[in-house]
């Protein structure tokens, strides 16, 4: 981990503090302060204030996917997440019929937490994988992200640009995979395939609760992941636990005089925040408490720039100076096909560089 | 004295029960379903055999060029001195692939293949060792993840419901709460009615069951379709007794607890109250509905014109190599068979038993072992020289008057000819001895009038026009196939 930035004329999305710094830090903040000195101090780490300060009032935007057939609790999921009812969850019997085609579905709320405040935009897709011939039933899926992508392309090479320009991005995309015990289906590991390239993808195990630890275990052992989906911004502590098994409830029981969120059967309650019952927690630290920024800057710096890479390239004209560069609007087939491979690797030096 | 009213055939039941207790029983179980859904759990705990020792689960590089497979396997389960012989048809690959257009034709080709092979086997020579492996009972197992039945659930249901007997069943059950389950059971049940799909319909308690059982069946109907969890693993839970369950962290689900899942009834009522059940719907219902679509949709074409007629038969008989007759004689047997009807034969019945039985149940030989035990003995086909007709005639004359019903209750009328065929046509069942020089008295036609009340016929289910009673075949035991059973001139 890097000491904090220096760098205070850096604009764009705001970064608030990833770790709280310990007054004990003998850290330099600048090559020119002796490591040791604490009588004098040059009051650099007041900087840390000034940017929370800024970031509180600004706010923060995270833009969140959830895909995955009907009845696998995404819905739940993302209440559970957030704490809130972000999404209407039902009963089978209740819910709308699943929609013959695939549709996108956005819903934007603003969460408030000791004074952050959190611009949170759920995109759910009913309908994903409910036919029978699911073949191509991601295209609308990276569709909906690369015309996000392209909105803010377009955003950013204007003359005259916003200050902030709003960022409606997909920062993570939360993949649920059906709790078989067995391994991945084609249709996920279809779906992985494509969309690992072009935004961050987190596969889950959905409804854990009918898993056994051994069975989960196994299934993750079992599961034969192309390795690049997540090792850029996951340590290994973490990264060995993906998929994470998760169970979302949305009810509070009372459970030894304390009132937690979980399911409730006849031969006991399901605990969602308990580590001994399901993976949920994780799952929560990994979107919410500790790698909210780094989705959001791996969106930014790697997928988001292969994007405008493959964009500028096709319309033939790369930004050289103050020039005016004339776009050409996308075609739909550049919409759907997903990114090659070999461009990342040019930029994968940047995101190193932050870990 | 008593024994002047005292005849002695109240003793049947007990030679029924002593003979099929020989011969045992043959079962042909279907499960189908996604994969992940539990089945080869739930079926090594139904039996409590492990049918899947030697199963391998393909890795998920494996499963992107699967595709659906039919499986069988077989294992001979004995309990109380009663031997089951339980095929099991396994469909590996159903729902798998991104794209499951028509994945269930395999299936129905199958099913079909054995009605096939089985009406083959009936209309043939030697008919002793008739193997039955069509299929009594299908599982379907519903995801307890979706909304209630998805559209390949649908698509399947309605490809196979007039084919075998559908259970369906909602697999990994513990996966809901109690709430939950209530409401997806629900909603299959709604969709199943919006469908049109018929599902097995247990038959009705008779009046003179008592109470206890007929609260036991009342329960097992309401809670169809039947949320199973299956487990081999015994679980000891700290002082109580050891159970089958699943262990979780937050508790131990039993799996043979009647509040935590449906087990118990579909274990009852698959194996303990139901099975003979299933296979007689099986062949009185649904191979005989099979059976009447294969042989009209032969005549179907032309069917006036003889000629055309007899150029199809020939056509057709290197597809079927059913031996068929010339069609002008089977026409000259309806002509005499219709006259017969309008002016019934006054004593030509005297010999026959009557066909007004009321109880079929009583009569069929339903055995409820309380647990199985098993030996196994896996093979693919077993060769069981007593398959065949006693077998059949056993049923038959066991649940022959439920034969009758089923056969009343499914064949369609036939226009306008009179009420009093079912007297008539309760003779071709109860045939048992082969007569050799049995004259060519026309017998009635098996064809009876009253509409189904059973099931819901789907389509109009014409009487084959051929479909005679004992043509001059010489009258062997169980005649079902009349005009298209034997040679021409007797040579049974």
């Amino acid at each position: 981990m890097t000491g904090p930035r220096v760098g205070l004329l850096c604009l764009g999305p705001m970064e608030p503090l990833r770790r709280p710094l310990s007054p004990c830090s003998s850290r330099p903040s600048s090559p020119r302060s002796p490591p040791c000195e604490t009588s004098v101090s040059v009051g650099i780490e007041a900087v840390l204030d000034q940017l929370k300060i800024k970031a509180m009032k600004m706010g923060f935007e995270f833009n969140i996917m959830v895909v995955g057939q009907s009845g696998l609790g995404k819905s739940t999921m993302v209440n559970t997440l957030f704490k809130s009812k972000v999404w209407k969850s039902s009963l089978p019997g209740l819910a709308t019929p699943t929609p013959q085609t695939l549709q996108l579905h956005s819903v934007t709320h603003v969460i408030e937490e000791k004074g952050v405040k959190l611009k949170l935009t759920v995109t759910d897709t009913p309908g994903f994988g409910d036919q029978i011939n699911n073949d191509k039933c991601w295209d609308p899926i990276l569709g909906y992200i690369n015309e996000q992508y392209e909105r803010y392309l377009q955003e950013e090479i204007l003359i005259t640009r916003q200050r902030h320009i709003p960022d409606t991005r997909v920062h993570c995309c939360v993949y649920f995979v059906p709790p078989t015990g067995h391994c991945l289906r084609p249709l996920d590991i279809e779906f992985l395939q494509r969309l690992c390239r072009t935004v961050n993808v987190v596969p889950v195990i959905a409804r854990a609760d009918s898993l056994t630890i051994e069975e989960r275990e196994a299934f993750r052992s079992r599961k034969c992941f192309d390795e690049d989906i997540n090792d850029r911004i996951l340590n290994s502590k973490i990264r060995e636990r993906i998929p994470f098994a998760v169970v979302g409830a949305d009810r509070e029981h009372l459970v030894n005089g304390r009132c937690v969120l979980g399911r409730k059967t006849k031969w006991g309650i399901v605990e969602v925040e308990n580590m001994a019952h399901c993976e949920f927690p994780l799952l929560r630290d990994l979107l919410i408490r500790s790698h909210l920024q780094d989705l959001k800057d791996i969106t930014h710096n790697v997928h988001y720039e292969n994007y405008r890479v493959v964009r500028l390239n096709e319309s033939h004209l790369l930004p050289r100076g103050p020039g005016w560069v004339n776009l050409a609007p996308a075609s739909t087939q550049q919409l759907t096909t997903p990114a090659p491979l070999k461009v990342r690797r040019r930029v994968q030096e940047d995101p190193k560089d932050e870990f | 004295m008593q024994d002047k009213e005292y005849v002695g055939f109240a003793a049947l039941p007990n030679q029924l029960h002593r003979k099929s207790v020989k011969k045992g029983f043959d079962f042909t179980l279907m499960v189908a379903g996604e994969s992940g859904l539990g089945k080869s759990t739930l079926i090594n705990s139904l039996f409590l055999t492990n049918l899947y020792e030697d199963r391998q689960v393909p890795e998920a590089s494996a499963r992107l060029t699967q595709t659906l497979t039919i499986e069988r396997r077989g294992v001979e389960i004995e309990e109380g001195g009663i031997k089951v012989k339980l095929t099991l048809v396994d469909t590996p690959g159903f729902g798998d692939s991104v794209d499951c257009s028509d994945c269930w034709l395999p299936v129905v080709h199958f099913i079909e293949e054995q009605f096939e092979q089985y009406l083959r086997d009936e209309s043939g020579l030697n008919r002793k060792n008739i193997q039955d492996s069509r299929v009594h009972c299908c599982l379907y197992f519903i995801s307890p993840f979706g909304r209630g039945l998805r559209p390949l659930d649908v698509a399947f249901l309605r490809a196979v419901h007039e084919k075998v007997n559908i259970i369906p069943v909602i697999g990994k059950a513990d996966a809901l709460m109690p709430k939950e389950t209530q409401a997806l059971k629900q909603k299959i049940r709604e969709q199943l009615k919006e469908e049109e799909i018929n599902i097995y319909q247990f038959p009705e308690c008779d009046s003179d069951e008592d109470e206890d059982f007929k609260r036991q069946d009342a329960e097992m109907k309401g809670s169809i379709p039947f949320a199973v969890v299956g487990s081999c693993e015994v679980v000891r839970d700290g002082g109580t007794r050891p159970v089958r369950g699943r262990r979780y962290s937050w508790g131990t689900v039993e799996v043979e607890n009647p509040h935590h899942c449906d087990f118990l009834n579909l274990r009852r009522m698959l194996v303990q109250t139901h099975l003979q059940d299933l296979k007689e719907v099986t062949h009185d219902l649904l191979y005989e509905g099979y059976r009447a679509r294969c042989l009209q949709s032969l005549a179907r074409p032309g069917a006036r014109d003889r000629a055309s007629r007899s150029k199809l038969s020939r056509q057709s008989a290197t597809e079927i190599p059913l031996p068929m007759l010339p069609l002008a004689e089977t026409e000259k047997l309806i002509r005499e068979k219709d006259e017969e009807i309008t002016h019934p034969l006054p004593a030509s019945n005297s010999t026959h038993p009557s066909i007004d039985w009321q109880e079929p149940r009583s009569f069929s030989p339903i055995i409820r072992p309380s647990l199985l035990t098993r030996r196994e003995k896996k093979g693919a086909r077993w060769d069981d020289p007593r398959a065949g007709v006693e077998r059949r005639d056993a049923s038959c004359s066991a649940g022959s008057a439920s034969c009758a019903q089923a056969r009343r209750q499914q064949l369609p009328q036939a226009r306008g000819r009179g009420r009093r065929r079912e007297r008539a046509r309760g003779v071709r069942g109860h045939e048992q001895d082969p007569g050799a020089g049995r004259p060519q008295t026309p017998a009635p036609p098996l064809l009876s009038l009253v509409p189904p009340a059973r099931r819901h016929a789907s389509g109009a289910r014409r009487a084959a026009p051929f479909a005679l009673s004992p043509f001059p075949t010489g009258g062997s035991g169980g005649l079902r196939g009349g005009a298209f059973c034997g040679l021409p001139g007797g040579g049974m």
